[in-house]
């Protein structure tokens, strides 16, 4: 085992803290040439997100994204790119519910259900992109995006009433029924105002340490790693590459498809035509800020669930709250150029400390010489 | 090892720089409540202020009362893909910083404002085109869009020479379905020989047909191919790229929401707007709030019909107004709504 390595810790560091200060000094630029106070926004995140029903709000979101963000960073392990996470997670909801809506169990048992039911769905989805990009060589990025759309119109066909779905009464919305009490999943009350914190957040967390675990302490995770760092090494060593493109993809499915499950167990307990979309996409910048990494991707949920949140009360004061969504995109850009500039500077940092290594040496056997 | 002092000074500069524009940022003064008259909120629906249609209707509302009754108006708008859990928490705090009435623009706040009404008796909540939550400090607000559009299929039907018209909706939902019902029972009603073309240009939750006027423009063109002459388009912001095509193709657009012959963006189009089918959302906004403030609060369902002009055919185009069999055609079909000998269908 190596030891514990601070020069690695820091440069680990040293990218998203960089990334983070570049993406809030821009915005501040943005904010100036607007016309615009660039101060007080901030301001008012922060005085928002003092609120314990905004903090609930933000713990709940990032719940959400952190599942969303796994699901995409199973696939970046392996060097697969799964954009379509935002409609293996619809579709998996839309599922889960029509399923959970239309039975009853025992309490643990119906949750289960609806549960498994959408991890199902989610891999199965996942799994058309991973199934034809190990017969037939398909980009997973072409495929997903591509199944993105087929799920939306899947899922809008389903749930017409003629259909699966039905329309309550004096309601535009349609539904795909209300969950049984059973199915639904107990939360964490956190006061009368503040409303309660999904019990699938903690599922969420769990996720997290199981996704650690498995990637790092099991032989799967190895081969995962290896084959994600170099096919053709890992295919030479025996590992069976396509074998681990399609479990790796199924993986990242079945994980998208918990990522509807906070809302839908602790929440809404149906799925209808406004369920939440998009949370592929913003798991795709999460994974990225947090490098793959479960305690970094937490730290990314957080931080994008606050911006998020917090910014919401904004345009009460006159300021446009799309100015969370600006910060986001910059920290995506200053993300990437970033790490690159900390990975460079790390290479060459490494090749300097070699090279003095080598110099210390051989100084040491010129003094020895010397001594003689 | 100079080139780690470098970084470090960039590093602690721009930390320095961040530091300081949080800390400058606490002497600012609060900018929210200010009189104390009373205050009124409305919460957009997705698109907010700016789509030319919905939610632009109902900040008109507000703005009218703003004037008229010295009420100080809020408004907060929604995050593309957001969850009840967000409209719950913006309707708490427009309630809590003591708007009354709270106004939900769109079906989409139902779930939301089931859950905080009972939290804030006081208070008044409306909801527009839901009528599923109800309680005694709800207001469900709805129109009977399906009434208007059957005006506009009678229209329709007697100005076309092709014998062929078309229905754009933005998104396939049960709201706009509503539409469509209406205008080709009113279209099929006057002349079973006239062919309609419903298209819709999204699946929910793909809401991009209510503000993609590409997409309006590109369906319009494929049913004008189809020899439609008279073009009906429910698409909110989309529907302007509708308009614009079938302007130029000399051909009938009839409009939607407000009255846009009058609208100043669709101006260059304006002398090919027949009609629109208007949904007065800017006078039921006025009225909750003044009932609020007169101290008798709008409760339940409050329907807006063609009998209270709630929906009604614009008649603002001159050339409109002119074909005097339209109109009387027109005019004898609302009458014959009003006084319940048809019954227009809600769903196609």
């Amino acid at each position: 085992m190596k030891k514990f390595d601070k020069d690695r810790l820091i440069l680990g560091f040293a990218g998203p803290v960089l990334a983070l200060v570049v993406a809030l000094a821009l915005t501040t630029v943005v904010l100036l040439a607007s016309g615009q106070n660039p101060f007080e926004p901030y301001r008012i995140m922060f005085e928002s997100a003092s609120y314990a029903d905004v903090q609930v709000l933000i713990i709940n979101q990032a719940g959400t994204y952190y599942l969303a963000a796994l699901a995409v960073a199973v696939g970046f392990r392996m060097n697969l790119f799964n954009i379509g996470v935002d409609g293996q997670y619809r579709l998996a909801a839309m599922m889960a519910a029509l399923v959970g809506a239309s039975v009853e169990l025992p309490g643990p048992l119906h949750i289960a259900l609806i549960v498994i039911v959408a991890m199902l769905v989610g891999a199965f989805w996942s799994g058309i992109a991973g199934f034809l990009k190990t017969t037939r060589g398909v980009s997973e990025v072409v495929s997903t995006i591509m199944l993105n759309s087929i799920a939306t119109a899947l899922v809008a066909w389903m749930i017409l009433p003629k259909n699966f779905g039905e329309q309550p009464p004096g309601s535009n919305n349609l539904t795909t029924g209300e969950i049984a009490e059973s199915g639904w999943f107990p939360g964490l009350p956190m006061g009368d105002m503040a409303g309660e914190i999904y019990g699938f957040t903690f599922v969420a967390a769990g996720c997290g340490v199981l996704y650690w675990f498995v990637l790092n302490r099991t032989r799967f995770g190895f081969d995962l790693r290896a084959t994600g760092a170099s096919e053709t090494a890992a295919q030479a060593s025996g590992v069976d590459a396509k074998k681990m493109i399609l479990t790796s993809m199924l993986i990242s499915g079945a994980v998208a498809g918990l990522a509807g499950m906070p809302t839908l167990l602790g929440d809404t307990h149906t799925y209808s035509l406004d369920f939440p979309t998009g949370i592929g996409f913003t798991g795709i910048t999460i994974a990225l800020l947090g490098r793959n990494n479960p305690l970094g991707i937490a730290l990314s949920a957080l931080l994008i669930a606050f911006l998020d949140k917090s910014s919401a009360s904004l345009d009460q004061y006159g300021y446009e709250k799309e100015i969370a969504t600006i910060m986001q995109g910059l920290i995506v850009i200053s993300v990437v150029v970033s790490y690159e500039l900390v990975r460079r500077y790390g290479i060459r940092r490494q090749q300097q400390k070699v090279g003095e290594e080598l110099a210390a040496g051989h100084a040491l056997t010129t003094e020895k010489e010397a001594a003689l | 090892m100079r080139r780690i002092t470098r970084i470090t000074t960039v590093g602690i500069a721009s930390a320095a720089l961040a530091l300081s524009v949080t800390a400058c940022g606490g002497n600012s003064s609060d900018s929210g409540s200010g009189s104390d008259g009373d205050k009124a909120a409305i919460a957009y629906d997705i698109g907010g202020r700016g789509d030319q249609s919905f939610n632009d209707a109902a900040y008109a509302g507000l703005e009218k009362a703003e004037k008229d009754l010295d009420v100080q108006g809020s408004e907060a708008e929604p995050s593309d893909g957001e969850g009840d859990a967000d409209k719950v928490q913006r309707l708490t705090e427009l309630a809590r910083s003591g708007n009354n009435p709270v106004i939900g623009v769109g079906f989409a706040y139902a779930p939301a404002i089931k859950k905080v009404a009972p939290k804030f008796p006081k208070t008044t909540f409306g909801i527009i085109d839901d009528a599923s939550v109800t309680g005694e400090n709800i207001a469900n607000i709805v129109f009977n869009e399906e009434q208007g559009s059957y005006l506009a299929g009678v229209a329709a039907a007697k100005v076309t020479k092709s014998k062929t018209v078309g229905f754009i909706g933005g998104v396939e939902t049960p709201l706009i379905k509503k539409f469509e019902a209406g205008f080709v029972q009113g279209v099929k009603d006057t002349d079973a020989s006239v062919n309609v073309l419903p298209q819709y240009l999204t699946q929910p939750p793909d809401f991009g047909g209510f503000s993609k006027p590409d997409l309006g423009k590109a369906a319009a063109q494929g049913q004008l191919d189809k020899k439609a002459d008279v073009i009906y388009s429910a698409a909110g912001l989309a529907g302007s790229g509708a308009i614009e095509a079938v302007s130029k193709a000399g051909k009938w657009n009839i409009g939607v929401d407000s009255d846009q012959y009058q609208q100043k963006g669709l101006a260059p189009y304006k002398a090919s707007i027949l009609t629109s089918v208007t949904k007065d959302i800017e006078d039921a906004v006025f009225n909750l709030i003044k009932s609020v403030q007169d101290g008798k609060p709008q409760t339940g369902e409050i329907r807006y019909g063609l009998d209270k002009n709630g929906v009604a055919l614009s008649m603002s185009n001159p050339a409109f107004a002119d074909m005097k069999d339209v109109i009387a055609a027109v005019d004898k079909a609302k009458q014959d709504i009003i006084d319940g000998k048809i019954t227009v269908k809600t769903a196609p």
